[in-house]
């Protein structure tokens, strides 16, 4: 952890004075950040730190520091060691922005950093679905011997789903939030100069339009080929397997849960017309009306649950899956990428190893570069896999812990409300007995 | 299993506090049920009541099947139900005597409920079960040989015979009796009371009701209760049952879940225990929904009798119907008898009638054939006295008789029914309970992932 004297403010770049954030600016932007009051602002070495000056990196440190041990109590296997970490960001506040040619929404990034690769310890900039996708094209092909985590779908089906309902939203700004925390986390796409432009520049689009040009050409690069390849190490052949198999399951998963929800809804149609029948009864009834009216008031409250449940399962499961399926693909291009480089490089010693025979000619540069190639792409996808698996384990755990979750709160919800009747008619009950017999 | 007993067991413990104040712990008929602990009401005291379930204890017992010639000498298939009683005294006293039994076909109980029916028009006869299965959701079977219908049908006729013991006027009746103890000569007897040639054509009760002219009120508000009553737990009944088809599905795709968690886990290093458990789970929860909706339907048999007495409310509304009908026509008729009279002895015509226009054009008859005639008349008028006389009694007895039944069907509706909502809810707690516990062992698992 590196205790400096805060930057001086320089001109960083694109970014006109006024939007500078102050160094020493007490601005605490209104995020997640619950610093917790009464604990003792300290170093993790329990070296305590003078609160007297809040913008020193280390006591910025520290509150962010508190900011991310408060969320979820199973621990992000992701994150190194939390004193290492020394990049933040977070996705929220989300815009609607009309203009003539199309509507959109634009979400809040926010960063708070103390690595010397950024200019300033703070940033805040609003982007759009759009530039995260911009990034994320970025990154793979930038980093491609890396799994580049997923984003939420892009297209939905504008009539089925409505763009910019509050739950639509809501959902995709956490799988942005996600997204980024998982690159920002990540050892080595978190250095990427792509995210930090994402993070930092002001108006992206110009950015975006010069980036594309010079990137032209090096992906282009990356479609050599024609070489084939001979033996796949057996490890990358089981990750292989594991993926599609992983695939299927993922697959029938999403359809099952579909299925439920279809079921479910169905269910729900005919629960309301059932309590709307005991509703009806009341109307001929007197010493049965309160007992009717409070099964049809039961039934209303489970509709209203069952109603959450279907509407948390279409907006925070479903979703996950898919993402899923498409970061499986992704993974699945880079292990391509991977079979490429190996084949190209086998092919080039093979060609190499003849002509040495014919014309005792070393062992050119290139072919060893391609070893090189191949062998740090080997161990950068042998290190990215086992993250990737942790992290998946930790994903689902949640997901699949958040279903469970929910459905014992709707039954919760449900049983309470039958609960709470059956005193109120037996209070009732015992009532008249006592009443009778007086 | 006999579930349906121990539902049985508290209609009998009110039906034997019914009227009284005091209760009486009516015995259970713990050696044929399933559920011996929780019917336990020991029998402490039994007080000389006028019902015959006091000095008797009725259950029905068993059914089996049997095969025999029918009526057109055909060969058929059909359900007996062993009718098993015992002295109230002597279990009073800690003897154990052994039942007397007899077998009974349904044939035989709509038997004596058709003989009831006539001979007790002011009373609201409690109904039979379900003479086919109605109202059911896919997975029950609407076979009457399937042994979940048939089971549910002992436990109604026991319910029938039990409702009918308890009932202060039709607990005297020696048919009753008869059917209880007699296995083969009751068919005679019942039809020795010649209670066939005694009930109402339906034609001349469908004629009453278009035609009676100052039915009671409060009888007509009956009749429209009936109406409602037999409505709405119709309509509760189908909905019921198509609820129960979708909750079915529901519970029944996640057993899916049980089989791809099953199938992902053998890919799975670290998650691969977790996600099997859990997969169990599912497979549990899945289950659980079979017992579920066995116990609703419980409840929906409960409704069932509801809308079968809604059917003899209104028998005892049209009855009523009828016999004022009748006493309107009885006075009528007199009232014209004695019109004709008037006009015979004065002269004075104040209807138009075919016998004065012919006594203006034809002349008048003769003084002994006049004579004659008022003499008729006076004979059928005294006659005429007597019938409106006794339909007079007929309609206000069966007013005031029916009245009394009326309100005590009422307040055993509702105590009925009001119980029946509170079980209901009972049984959607438990219901929910099952499921939070499910969901959360599968939980466990997750979080072992």
């Amino acid at each position: 952890m590196s205790v400096g004297a805060p930057r001086a403010l320089a001109s960083s770049g694109q970014k006109p004075i006024t939007e500078i954030l102050h160094p020493l600016s007490a601005a605490e932007e209104p995020l997640s950040v619950t610093v917790g009051g009464d604990k003792e602002v300290g170093l993790t070495n329990g070296t305590p730190v003078e609160t007297s000056s809040p913008a020193s990196t280390s006591s910025l440190f520290n509150r962010l520091q508190l900011d991310d041990d408060l969320e979820a109590d199973v621990r992000d296997p992701y994150a190194d060691s939390t004193e290492m970490r020394d990049l933040f960001v977070t996705v929220d506040d989300p815009k609607k922005h009309v203009s003539t040619m199309e509507t959109y929404i634009t979400y809040r990034v926010s960063t708070k950093t103390s690595r010397v690769e950024f200019d300033l310890p703070e940033y805040c900039v609003r982007r759009r679905y759009q530039d995260f996708d911009w990034l994320r094209i970025k990154l793979e092909d930038s980093q491609p011997t890396h799994l580049i985590p997923p984003l939420p779908e892009k297209f939905v089906m504008k009539g089925v789903v409505d763009r910019f309902s509050e739950e639509f939203v809501e959902t995709r700004m956490k799988a942005l939030d996600k997204f980024l925390k998982r690159v920002a986390d990540h050892p080595v796409l978190s250095f990427n100069p792509h995210l930090n432009a994402f993070l930092t520049v002001k108006d992206l689009n110009k950015r975006q339009g010069l980036a594309l040009l010079s990137k032209v050409g090096e992906s282009v690069k990356h479609v050599a080929g024609g070489y084939k390849l001979r033996a796949r190490p057996a490890e990358f052949c089981a990750m292989g397997e594991y993926l599609d198999t992983f695939n299927q399951k993922l697959g029938t998963i999403d359809r099952i849960a579909q299925r439920i929800l279809k079921e479910q809804s169905e269910y729900l149609t005919e629960l309301r017309e059932y309590g709307g029948v005991y509703s009806s009864w009341v109307g001929s009834e007197e010493e049965l009306r309160r007992p009717l009216e409070g099964v049809a008031g039961c039934v209303t409250t489970s509709c209203g649950a069952l109603e959450d449940l279907g509407d948390n399962m279409s907006l925070d499961f479903l979703p996950v899956l898919r993402e899923y399926v498409l970061y499986l693909e992704s993974i699945k291009n880079v292990l391509r990428k991977r079979d490429q480089s190996q084949a190209e490089y086998e092919g080039r010693l093979e060609a190499a190893i003849l002509r040495k025979q014919e014309d005792r000619t070393p062992m050119p540069l290139e072919v060893e570069k391609c070893q090189d190639k191949v062998e740090c792409f080997n161990a950068d996808l042998k290190a990215d896999w086992e993250r990737w698996q942790s992290n998946k384990r930790h994903d689902f755990k949640q997901l699949l812990t958040g279903m469970a979750d929910r459905n014992i709160n709707s039954y919760e919800k449900s049983q309470a409300a039958w609960e709470s009747l059956i005193t109120l008619l037996q209070d009732k009950q015992t009532e008249d007995k006592t009443s009778e017999t007086n | 299993m006999r579930r349906g007993s121990e539902e049985a067991t508290s209609v009998k413990r009110r039906m034997a506090e019914d009227g009284r104040d005091e209760s009486v712990a009516a015995d259970d008929d713990s050696q044929h049920t399933a559920e011996d602990g929780r019917n336990g009401i020991n029998n402490t005291m039994v007080e000389e009541s006028p019902t015959l379930l006091r000095r008797m204890e009725i259950c029905v017992a068993e059914a089996e099947k049997r095969s025999g010639k029918n009526a057109v000498n055909m060969q058929e298939t059909f359900t007996v139900y062993l009718i098993e009683t015992r002295p109230m005294d002597a279990l009073a006293e800690g003897r154990n005597p052994a039942p007397d039994s007899l077998w009974r076909r349904y044939s035989e109980f709509e038997l004596l409920r058709n003989y009831l029916l006539v001979s007790f028009p002011y009373i609201v006869v409690p109904p039979l079960p379900e003479k086919r299965a109605e109202f059911v959701w896919h997975k029950l079977s609407a076979d009457n040989m399937d042994p979940d219908f048939v089971e549910r049908r002992r436990v109604g006729l026991e319910n029938f015979l039990l409702r009918v013991a308890s009932h202060p006027v039709l607990t005297n009746d020696k048919i009753l009796h008869h059917f209880l103890t007699e296995e083969h000569s009751w068919k005679e007897v019942v039809y020795e009371t010649g209670f066939q040639a005694k009930a109402d054509s339906r034609l001349k009760a469908l004629s009453a009701t278009f035609r009676v002219r100052n039915p009671d009120k409060r009888f007509m508000d009956m009749k429209h209760y009936s109406d409602e009553l037999q409505s709405h737990t119709s309509q509760l009944l189908r909905a019921r049952a198509r609820v129960a088809d979708r909750l079915y599905g529901v519970y029944k795709v996640h057993g899916n879940y049980g089989r791809v968690f099953s199938e992902w886990s053998a890919i799975e290093r670290e998650m691969g225990d977790g996600l099997q458990s859990a997969g169990h789970h599912m497979d549990a929860y899945a289950a659980s929904i079979d017992d579920i909706l066995e116990e609703e339907e419980h409840y929906a048999d409960q409704l069932k009798e509801y809308l079968f007495y809604a059917e003899a409310l209104r028998a005892v509304c049209r009855k009523h119907e009828l016999t004022q009908f009748e006493l309107e026509m009885a006075t009528q008729d007199l009232i014209s008898k004695k019109q004709q009279h008037e006009e015979l002895s004065t002269g004075i015509v104040r209807t138009f009638s075919f016998k004065g226009m012919t006594n203006k054009l034809f002349g008048q008859e003769a003084p002994e054939q006049r004579e004659a005639r008022l003499k008729l008349l006076e004979e059928l008028i005294e006659e005429g006295e007597e019938a409106v006389k006794d339909k007079t009694v007929e309609c206000e007895e069966h007013v005031e008789k029916a009245w009394v039944d009326v309100q005590r069907f009422k307040e055993q509706k509702d105590k009925d029914l009001r119980e029946a909502l509170i079980n209901y809810a009972v049984m959607q707690v438990s219901m929910c309970k099952k499921g939070i516990q499910m969901w959360s062992n599968a939980k466990e698992c997750f979080l072992k992932m």
